[in-house]
């Protein structure tokens, strides 16, 4: 069977020869177009007036469009049709386009379009939190409000209450590759290739602005250098460019941003202000914590409405909170438009009360382990043996949203991991290490995490599959998921090499298209494998079904005694090939061909009222990490990370680990290095990788252990397998957390450190330490 | 602006070609010479997604002119598999599954075949330095740096 087994990548021949196609490295026809786009400079401001005369004058330039030369909708909004994609009258944010240039050449392109002449009549720009909720800039009305039992009550009664605010940085999302796109023009319609993450969508976007419908625009994605959100709407700009170019020109058109206009144009993850009140009693039980989510949104919706969503859904983060309430403030600002990011809100929400949790124990003098551990809702029966600290394991638990948590397995996963990490020596070790070191500090925590697993708007949680099987017995597969680099399309096609019992090399892989399975939902919420690898299963298993009832006829035995195994077909006593099973198919006039079809089954979820199953289950872990900081200069480093993670029945070992150590990098990058910079115009100061610092090779943990949890989810997902593309990403509040530790360590005053915690915000925080104000 | 004839070897074959006085060594390979293993990740030499090796030096090709390759030896992703087999740095990243999207791939198996030609048995230090230049979103780096050792300890046990 190829499921559960680590079989490495599908193009990995490819990526290492250099061969793999990204959409920049199709070979274009001769007449191919370069499109560009022309961007304003202001935050906020209507268009004076424009002249375009030497962009229009540029070598190499054959038109210039703005907003009126659009045909049809002028809309590239993944939501609310608020996101025109070229500027009409008002600018929104510095790096907004204004117009499209479309050239001969790429630099042509690109240099003409920095030649545009506009005036602006300046307004007042909304920038930060503060103006926004000043100016009461938002979506929606007002606040959502989300409660569970009486937080006030139970706050305003507890012998302790702590509060604090804290404000955590947006995150660029830094794919490798650029957003690109590509079209070409078809009969009645075009063709569009597109570096997304939802080809749906660019389908349905490009229709609407060539004023056709959805069947005359075909959508392909063979892989991307990478998305993480990024591309789940933010590519649709520049694959209706292409679109609309080459419908109205009859030329092939492509567009790309360079690394700094794909800084400047796109959205990033969402920055938050968490404004926090707990009231605990002596062991530090939370009796009632209230939460107040500022987010910081930008200039169009956008997705931000269900990240805003997330972040309150993952507030409880691992722990049962009886008395809560939540208010998520969606403000308005003349900033990018904030989208998708790996997690979606989650690791924003998470790290609210994991903030809280360091705090509480701060002030109280527990021990941040055994505070968390007091709080955890109870395990789920048979995980391990109940904990008497624990709180009632008999009584129905329930997040703040009132779903039941009945698979709770976070007692049992600390545990493991405090040992296989050691972590109580060293932990001692480091409380050595401080009381003998006056400049360096070290610092280590363990953190946990629960993340839910759903597209919270339910009918997203559905995916379909297309299936041949060609009569030499080879398998064609295709389904409606993108590969991005996570090592999807290998997982499903070991799913369908699994369902007839043959090697993964019958199974041809696809690149995503729309015009064989319609309708997908973006490859998003880390549902791609549990949603597509379901659709892939029911197709195969149709198509199996009926070579089963032929091949039983044929032998005169019954199709449940027609088993595919090992490339061979064993039917009733006899035995024969896969491919000759398949031939003889056909022969019998057997229909080899077969969609399928998933829809995740239990959820429901009312956004409004904040109730409901919003996830079908959830996936667990654990990190601890230990840091070091340097208290003269601010500088910090990881030395040791350890993550226990669980992916229930892992599909594919060696890929889910891979997502576990590229998701926490990345989310250590993001509360360490990756700090995003606008000035008071609100100009993105750090838009290339010279000044907006990712991770590097250096910067890995110097000891990384990854450690798969090695029980099944208890839902019945494809070979009991968990998603597994977000949630490792919040093992990096471990680090966050090993900082502030390391940073307590340096004087009595709780540190209040903030994220991202760059050297500056680390050395501040070294300082409030030690009480210098 | 007039173009310039520049000749020059790469991956072992002469090769001549067209370019702009202005234009980016990256931009000639993959628009001129059709070699789109190297990729463009910045265009600033801060990504290394670009990297190929000019007279055994290791460089961003997106801050050499396609003009300074005149009369010199380029070696790309493209070269290193030698007559369909792959180079052991290759068949270890497949392995260790040492990529994901893949884009930062060649960039990176170009800026260690470079470190393992100077050095054949790097430390782990000296490899994450090294590669440090090198940006990878993806993978979190460490199957990186156990495909390059593992292909080390290969290369000098086949030498
Ligand atoms: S593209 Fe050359 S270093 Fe990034
Ligand atoms: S594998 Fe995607 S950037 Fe390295």
């Amino acid at each position: 069977m190829s499921v559960a087994k680590p079989l490495p990548h599908d193009s990995g021949p490819l990526h290492v020869s250099g061969r793999a196609r990204y959409i920049d490295d199709v070979p274009l026809p001769a007449n191919t177009l370069h499109l560009a786009f022309g961007l304003a400079t202001v935050a906020h401001g209507e268009i004076a007036s424009m002249d375009l005369s030497a962009v229009r004058a540029a070598p190499g330039v054959v038109a210039v469009w703005t907003a009126e030369d659009l045909p049809f909708a002028n809309d590239v909004s993944p939501s609310v049709h608020d996101e025109p994609m070229l500027a009409t009258g008002t600018v929104h944010y510095v790096g907004q386009p204004v117009f499209l240039v479309i050239a001969e050449s790429h630099l042509q392109a690109r240099k003409a379009a920095r030649l545009g002449r506009i005036d602006y009549r300046e307004r007042p720009a909304i920038l930060t939190v503060d103006q926004a909720l000043a100016a009461d800039s938002r979506f929606e009305d007002g606040p959502v409000i989300w409660e569970k039992g009486a937080a006030e009550a139970a706050i305003a009664a507890a012998p302790h209450v702590i509060e604090g605010r804290f404000d955590m940085g947006g995150q660029e999302h830094f794919y490798l590759e650029g957003q690109a796109a590509f079209a070409l023009p078809a009969e009645g319609g075009v063709v569009v290739q597109s570096s997304t993450q939802h080809p749906t969508e660019i389908q349905h976007k490009v229709a609407e602005a060539l004023g056709l419908s959805m069947n005359a625009v075909r959508v392909e994605c063979r892989r991307m250098g990478g998305g993480f959100g990024g591309k789940e709407s933010q590519g649709n700009a520049l694959a209706v460019s292409c679109g609309l170019v080459a419908h109205l020109t009859g030329r092939p058109a492509k567009m790309r941003y360079d690394r700094d206009d794909d800084m400047v144009i796109t959205g990033k993850r969402h920055d938050f202000r968490i404004e926090y009140r707990a009231g605990v009693d002596e062991t530090g039980r939370i009796l009632g914590i209230s939460f107040r989510h500022l987010v910081r949104c930008g200039w169009s919706q956008d997705l931000s409405l269900p990240v805003a969503d997330r972040a309150m859904l993952h507030a409880d983060n691992a722990y049962l909170l009886e008395n809560v309430r939540i208010e998520s403030h969606r403000l308005k600002t003349n900033t990018q438009s904030a989208t998708a990011y790996r997690g979606f809100g989650g690791p924003q929400g998470m790290l609210g009360i994991e903030r809280a949790m360091d705090h509480i124990a701060h002030e109280l003098g527990l021990d941040p382990l055994a505070l968390r551990r007091a709080n955890y809702y109870a395990e789920a029966p048979g995980a391990s043996p109940p904990d008497p600290q624990s709180i009632s394991t008999t009584k129905k638990q329930t997040t703040p949203y009132h779903m039941e948590v009945e698979d709770f397995i976070l007692h049992a996963i600390t545990d493991r991991l405090e040992a296989a990490s050691d972590f109580a020596a060293r932990k001692a070790a480091v409380a050595t290490w401080n009381a003998g070191n006056a400049i360096l500090k070290k610092g280590i925590a363990l953190t946990p995490v629960k993340f839910g697993i759903s597209f919270t708007l339910t009918h997203l949680n559905q995916a379909g599959a297309l299936v041949h099987v060609y009569q030499d017995g080879s398998i064609h597969l295709n389904h409606g998921g993108t590969e991005m680099g996570q090592g999807l399309f290998r997982k499903v096609a070991q799913v369908a090499a699994s369902s007839f019992g043959v090697d993964i090399a019958t199974v041809a892989i696809t690149a995503t298209d729309t015009g064989k399975v319609p309708n997908t939902s973006a490859t998003a919420a880390s549902s791609g494998s549990d949603l597509n690898g379901m659709a892939v299963k029911a197709a195969c298993d149709t198509i199996r079904g009926r070579m089963a009832e032929f091949l039983a006829r044929e032998h005169q035995t019954i199709p449940a005694k027609v088993h595919f195994e090992n490339g061979r077909v064993f039917v009733g006593g006899d035995e024969i090939g896969f491919a000759e099973a398949v031939a003889r198919c056909y022969e019998g006039r057997v229909s080899l061909s077969s969609t399928g079809f998933y829809a995740t089954p239990k959820v429901s979820w009312d956004r409004k009222a904040g109730r409901g199953r919003a996830f079908y289950y959830f996936a667990y872990g654990a990190a601890v990490s230990e840091v070091v900081i340097d208290t003269l200069t601010g500088e910090n480093r990881i030395l040791r990370t350890d993550i226990l993670h669980d992916c229930g029945a892992s599909l594919n070992p060696a890929i889910d680990i891979g997502q576990i150590e590229g998701g926490f990098v990345q989310g250590a990058g993001w509360l360490t290095t990756e700090e995003l910079v606008w000035d008071d115009r609100g100009r993105l100061r750090t838009h290339a990788p010279s000044t907006y610092k990712i991770p590097a090779c250096s910067d890995r943990p110097r000891i990384f252990n990854v450690t798969l949890w090695d029980g099944e989810n208890r839902e019945e997902t494809i070979y009991r397998s968990k998603a597994v593309g977000e949630p490792p990403f919040m093992h990096g509040i471990s680090v966050f957390s090993a900082l502030g530790a390391a940073c307590a360590a340096c004087g009595p005053h709780f540190p209040d450190l903030q994220a991202p915690a760059t050297a500056e915000a680390v050395l501040a925080a070294v300082k409030r330490a030690r009480g210098a104000a | 602006m007039s173009k310039i004839h520049v000749t020059t070897k790469v991956n072992g074959d002469d090769v001549e070609f067209l370019a702009d006085p202005r234009e980016s060594l990256l931009d000639c390979l993959r628009d001129k010479l059709d070699l789109t293993g190297a990729k463009e990740g910045c265009g600033t030499g801060d990504c290394g997604a670009c990297s190929v090796s000019l007279d055994g030096t290791l460089v961003c090709s997106c801050l050499v002119l396609g003009v300074e390759a005149q009369g010199k030896t380029i070696e790309t992703v493209e070269g290193m598999a030698q007559d369909g087999d792959l180079h052991p740095l290759q068949r270890k990243f497949i392995e260790h599954a040492a990529l994901q999207c893949g884009f930062c791939t060649p960039g990176i198996l170009v800026a260690a075949k470079n470190l393992l030609e100077r050095n054949p048995d790097p430390t782990e230090t000296e490899i994450r330095y090294w590669l440090a230049g090198n940006l990878c979103r993806c993978t979190g780096y460490d199957k990186i740096v156990r495909a390059v050792q593992d292909a080390a300890a290969e290369m000098r046990g086949a030498a």
